[in-house]
């Protein structure tokens, strides 16, 4: 009865709105400058922010933004909470067997490891990297030792306070951090991991897919994507 | 929000906490305590007649509802807060939206579960994805009191069903000379005096929800624990007020917060209490007779 009168509730509540025009809700996690944060105004902002503004304005789709939890992020997205997900999200196999991505908005991005240790041994260190990242996946496959935050801030934090030997994330993550601490410094070499950044897209959702991948060829035709690239990732690859 | 804050970082200290304290993100975090107070102004009578329904059932006579009442109670304190949390929301919203979806396009062909997906028509999505951003957080405060109710629902109901079991026999036996049936008995001698029993134990559930209030996160309501460690997290020269990892300072107020809600929610209880205990048979209700003697 009680759930009744709710849903009765909702339906009088949102059956005013307009149906005219698709609304297509983007989620993202706000927590990866430069690639999507909250800033401070505490709006959404980022060059995923940009990006996904720019697309949904060829795509004439009205979009709006929703942040979530990155734990839950693909969960949410497949039980139709919104639409897309539009997260600093690397394209892997793991990923497509759950959902569908478009085609890349962003090169295989290098992932880099930051210590406060000079000349760092990886293979027998300590590493932090994002739950369900992969940068986590690769830790364990060069058998260092992992070890798992909830948020991108925690796992530089960690090394900060000495709790791990070092960090591992996308490159354009760190470089702004370890620019602003004379302790941090890259150790070792670039990684190059995935196959470049995506939309993810419910795979029932074939539509949609096809409207976001002609929106990022569109991008990548007239150079405003590797403008955006330029603006928002300096130094990495563009198309 | 001050003229002088167009550019941070030209500014001194003082004038720079001044624009920081009041930047879009710490305005969200100050109305997130609102929205705390609000969850826990809300969920608390809401839970408080869960627990009464519950506790009610399952001393019931109808052997079916008993049994409900006694399966809600166990069942619920049985599962851990946060399965129940994860649980109740996506339950909800899928269920209520598998019954719009029947109701409002019957004449759809393609299956709702398909692989992975979860996929109703647009017009049965709750809320409507066209509706503003306000619904939607209305929408997803509605299923958190709605997961809270429950569970803490089932808690108020074993202290309520104790507190029924504390009102001395005595009482609901002159109840019954008198004349009063089953019904009057139990409205008018037992309800109104069984709180004085069950307050302690929903004084200790309160706390419990006050504490619970971080979980709302996990149901995508931006609460102050969300904020505080946001806001606290190292800031890079990409935000107009970068600084280092504050988040002990922004958890630190957290606990003045909670401490201090602790001791208003601790005063008004002790006010209960002893309103509650005038003319009680019991050692309260006893010292505030001969204290008037």
């Amino acid at each position: 009865m009680k759930t009744l009168a709710l849903a009765t509730a909702f339906a009088a509540l949102t059956a005013g709105a307009a149906m005219a025009q698709d609304v297509v809700r983007m989620g993202t996690e706000g927590a990866y400058p430069p690639y999507n944060f909250i800033n401070d105004a505490g709006e959404i902002d980022g060059f995923e922010r940009e990006l996904g503004d720019e697309l949904c304005a060829r795509a004439e789709l009205t979009c709006e933004w929703v942040t979530n939890d990155w734990d839950s992020i693909i969960p949410n997205l497949v039980s139709g909470n919104y639409d897309t997900i539009i997260a600093g999200m690397s394209i892997t196999p793991e990923r497509e067997e759950v959902i569908d991505f478009t085609q890349p908005y962003s090169r295989p991005d290098p992932s880099a490891v930051a210590s406060m240790i000079d000349g760092l041994d990886l293979s027998d260190a300590i590493i932090a990297a994002q739950t369900g990242t992969i940068q986590a996946g690769y830790v364990t496959e060069i058998g260092a030792t992992l070890v798992e935050f909830a948020s991108p801030d925690e796992t530089v934090a960690a090394v900060r306070n000495g709790e791990v030997d070092a960090v591992i994330a996308d490159k354009a993550f760190l470089e702004a951090i370890v620019a602003e601490d004379p302790d941090l410094m890259f150790v070792g070499e670039d990684i190059l991991l995935g196959g470049g950044m995506g939309l993810g897209i419910r795979e029932s959702d074939p539509e949609l897919k096809a409207t976001f991948d002609a929106a990022i060829q569109s991008m990548k035709d007239d150079g405003s994507l590797n403008a955006l690239i330029e603006k928002w990732l300096p130094g990495s690859a563009t198309f | 929000m001050f003229a002088f804050c167009t550019d941070p970082a030209t500014l001194d200290t003082l004038p720079w906490f001044a624009c920081y304290l009041t930047n879009g993100k710490h305005m969200a975090f100050y109305a997130s305590f609102g929205t705390v107070l609000l969850l826990l102004a809300i969920t608390a009578p809401v839970a408080l007649l869960f627990g009464f329904g519950g506790a009610v059932a399952s001393r019931s006579r109808v052997a079916p509802l008993r049994w409900f009442g006694v399966g809600y109670t166990s069942m619920v304190r049985g599962i851990p807060d946060i399965a129940f949390f994860l649980f109740v929301p996506i339950a909800l919203d899928q269920g209520l939206e598998w019954l719009r979806h029947h109701a409002r396009c019957p004449d759809w062909s393609e299956p709702i579960r398909r692989g992975n997906d979860f996929v109703v028509c647009d017009a049965a999505k709750l809320p409507l994805s066209t509706a503003d951003a306000w619904v939607h957080d209305a929408y997803g405060f509605a299923t958190a009191v709605v997961a809270f109710a429950v569970v803490f629902g089932a808690f108020a109901a074993n202290v309520l069903s104790g507190a029924m079991q504390a009102v001395p026999r005595a009482q609901m036996e002159t109840a019954e000379a008198y004349g009063m049936s089953r019904r009057q008995a139990f409205w008018r001698i037992l309800v109104p005096q069984m709180w004085v029993y069950a307050l302690p134990g929903l004084s200790n559930l309160w706390q419990i929800l006050v504490k619970a209030t971080p979980l709302l996160f996990l149901l995508g309501v931006e609460d102050i624990v969300y904020w505080a460690r946001e806001l606290g997290g190292a800031k890079t020269t990409i935000f107009e007020y970068p600084h280092p990892d504050w988040r002990l300072w922004y958890f630190l107020f957290l606990l003045v917060f909670y401490l201090a809600l602790t001791q208003a929610s601790e005063t008004v209880f002790a006010r209960i209490m002893r309103r509650l205990s005038v003319g009680q048979a019991t050692a309260a209700g006893d010292a505030l007779r001969k204290a008037a003697a």
